[in-house]
């Protein structure tokens, strides 16, 4: 071996990285950043400046010369959202996922601090909430998602930390908070409750890991025996890769985790520590002492209000922008597109599907500005590190037609609990996303 | 994985540490090669001496480069679930023992000075 080359310290991070960078799905790397600058006069309105709008921003800066991009996005806080599970294992601080809007934005793009209230398309313009008229060539619909708390009858974000409720999904305090209420669980024992709802959702391995999260303290404080584990699937199904899906199936029967399918949760009553769940059989209640709440997920009202969302098929009650899942343009307005987890596409609502969709749009985009055809797909590319327990976690990674796209094939097996992949999600994975958002991954 | 390129690399390490602690570590870790070569080239010779002093630093590097991975990263020697995992974590102790050993050698070398021919 060659011992001139790194130093200790460097090389164990490299160790990690080395595949912690394709963990979050190296894919389609840095565009040709060497490639001159396309020149234009062009509006590119981009609609949200989470992790897709503010990579398509960052990456279209450095495509484009003389454009004038407009993020609109009210929140001044910037979320990693990969690093909520790893809050809710208490294993990080809140802040861990929390920097600034600014932090990320190029100098040369317009950021106003508000959000959209109306998107006309046939116009061409936005109306924002301060009542502004932005007019636009092109857009780009990145505004992420509702978490629609509402939906479930009782449930609100304030009991979040209360009365054994959690929802890692809610935000980094309300992950902090979900964390407290399972390390009190896991003193105490009981039973603990997991769900996940009927519609499309960002991430849907995370209730999966927060369950074995979960069973995993209860059994390193030697609690395992008071503690009750039950997983309500909302179909027949715990993900919708089968490959997964048998895997997680074997795991839950390894850990002791009880199953019941075709549960949507509907309600919540705080107060008697019940849910309910619509079922084929109807109504049905399960208590808990523990509870992950992962509500319904769909287009923000502005979006699914507009013309944007799809009309027919099984996407119109929840909103999400039509576009092609290859292209991710719009199928009725050539100028539109979506990116991240408001692009109606059969699966990619996670950190690591941005990272293949980004690219993607900024190749269509600047190929028609510059008056040629773009050349890029999206194949519907997923990265999962499904957290097993503190320690390990499989790296799944998956396409639209629930091909496993392992980015190390014959060395890193994707349904596998390993070291390797457990190591990825905790250190490398957000200096990936980090550099996705500066348009460098 | 279709591309892993250099410059992703360096820009994934500059988010890990920040630019600054990154490239100063790269910049130690370049010292400490450029002192190894330095005292290579000035002394004509290994010192089996110094280098068996650098040989009995090895483990201590290895159990330092591998307790320092899992302090980081929440883990143990009771996660390692695959072939690939008991790989990197050998790669890490081999790593940080050569890395102790280039420590120990060079740090000797350029305290004790140029050894006095004895012939």
């Amino acid at each position: 071996m060659d011992k001139t080359s790194i130093d200790r310290r460097n090389f164990l991070k490299l160790t990690a990285l080395g595949g912690g960078a394709v963990g979050l799905g190296s894919g389609l790397t840095a565009a040709p950043a060497s490639a001159a600058p396309v020149e234009t006069k062009a509006k590119i309105l981009i609609l949200g400046a989470g992790a897709a709008g503010t990579a398509l921003a960052n990456r279209l800066t450095d495509r484009l010369d003389g454009a004038e991009i407009t993020l609109l996005d009210p929140r001044q806080d910037h979320y990693y959202q990969p690093g909520y599970t790893l809050i809710a294992a208490g294993l990080k601080p809140s802040g861990y996922s929390v920097t600034k809007t600014t932090d990320w934005l190029p100098r040369s793009v317009n950021w106003i601090a508000e959000s959209a209230e109306e998107i006309d398309p046939e116009a061409k313009t936005v109306t924002t909430s301060g009542g502004t008229k932005l007019d636009y060539d092109y857009l780009v619909v990145a505004t992420g998602l509702k978490l629609d708390y509402d939906a479930i009858d009782g449930m609100s974000v304030d009991l979040i930390g209360t009365n054994g409720i959690g929802s890692v999904y809610a935000g980094p305090d309300y992950a902090a908070k979900t964390w407290a209420a399972m390390d009190r669980f896991t003193d105490e024992g009981g039973v603990a409750l997991f769900t996940r709802p009927a519609t499309e959702m960002k991430c849907a391995g995370a209730p999966l890991k927060y369950t074995f999260l979960t069973e995993d303290y209860a059994r390193r404080k030697g609690n395992r025996g008071k503690v009750e584990m039950v997983y309500a699937a909302h179909n027949a199904s715990f993900f919708s890769v089968p490959i997964v899906n048998e895997k997680v199936r074997m795991l839950y029967e390894d850990r002791g985790v009880k199953s019941v399918y075709n549960h949507v949760m509907t309600a919540i009553d705080p107060g008697r520590k019940i849910a309910t769940f619509n079922t084929p059989e109807g109504a049905v209640e399960l208590p808990f002492d523990f509870t992950n709440v992962v509500p319904p997920m769909r287009a923000h009202d502005v979006v699914r209000n507009s013309p944007l969302s799809w009309k027919t098929g099984k996407w119109v009650e929840e909103g999400w922008v039509e576009v092609d899942k290859a292209t991710l343009r719009h199928t009725r307005y050539a100028d539109v597109f979506a990116v991240g987890d408001v692009a109606g596409v059969p699966k990619g609502k996670t950190a690591a599907s941005v990272k293949w969709q980004v690219p993607v749009v900024e190749d269509h985009l600047v190929a028609e500005i510059a008056g040629r055809e773009g050349t890029e797909t999206y194949n519907g590319y997923t990265s999962c590190p499904l957290i097993t327990r503190v320690g390990r976690a499989m790296l799944v990674e998956f396409d639209y037609d629930n091909n496993l796209t392992p980015s190390f094939p014959g060395v890193i097996a994707p349904l596998e609990e390993l070291w390797v992949s457990w190591l990825m999600k905790e250190i490398a994975l957000k200096a990936t996303y980090n550099a996705m958002l500066r348009g460098r991954a | 994985m279709k591309e892993l390129t250099p410059g992703m690399m360096i820009a994934v390490f500059e988010e890990v540490f920040g630019p600054f602690v990154f490239w100063a570590m790269v910049l130690v870790a370049v010292a400490i090669t450029a002192a190894y070569l330095y005292v290579l080239i000035r002394d004509r010779s290994m010192s089996m001496r110094k280098f068996l002093l650098a040989q009995l630093s090895m483990p201590v590097g290895a159990v330092a480069a591998i307790w320092f991975v899992q302090v980081m990263t929440h883990s143990g020697i009771s996660d390692l679930g695959g072939p690939i995992d008991v790989i990197v974590y050998l790669a890490v102790g081999v790593v940080g023992a050569i890395g102790m050993a280039i420590l120990v050698y060079t740090l000797q070398s350029l305290i004790r000075g140029k050894p006095q021919p004895r012939w």
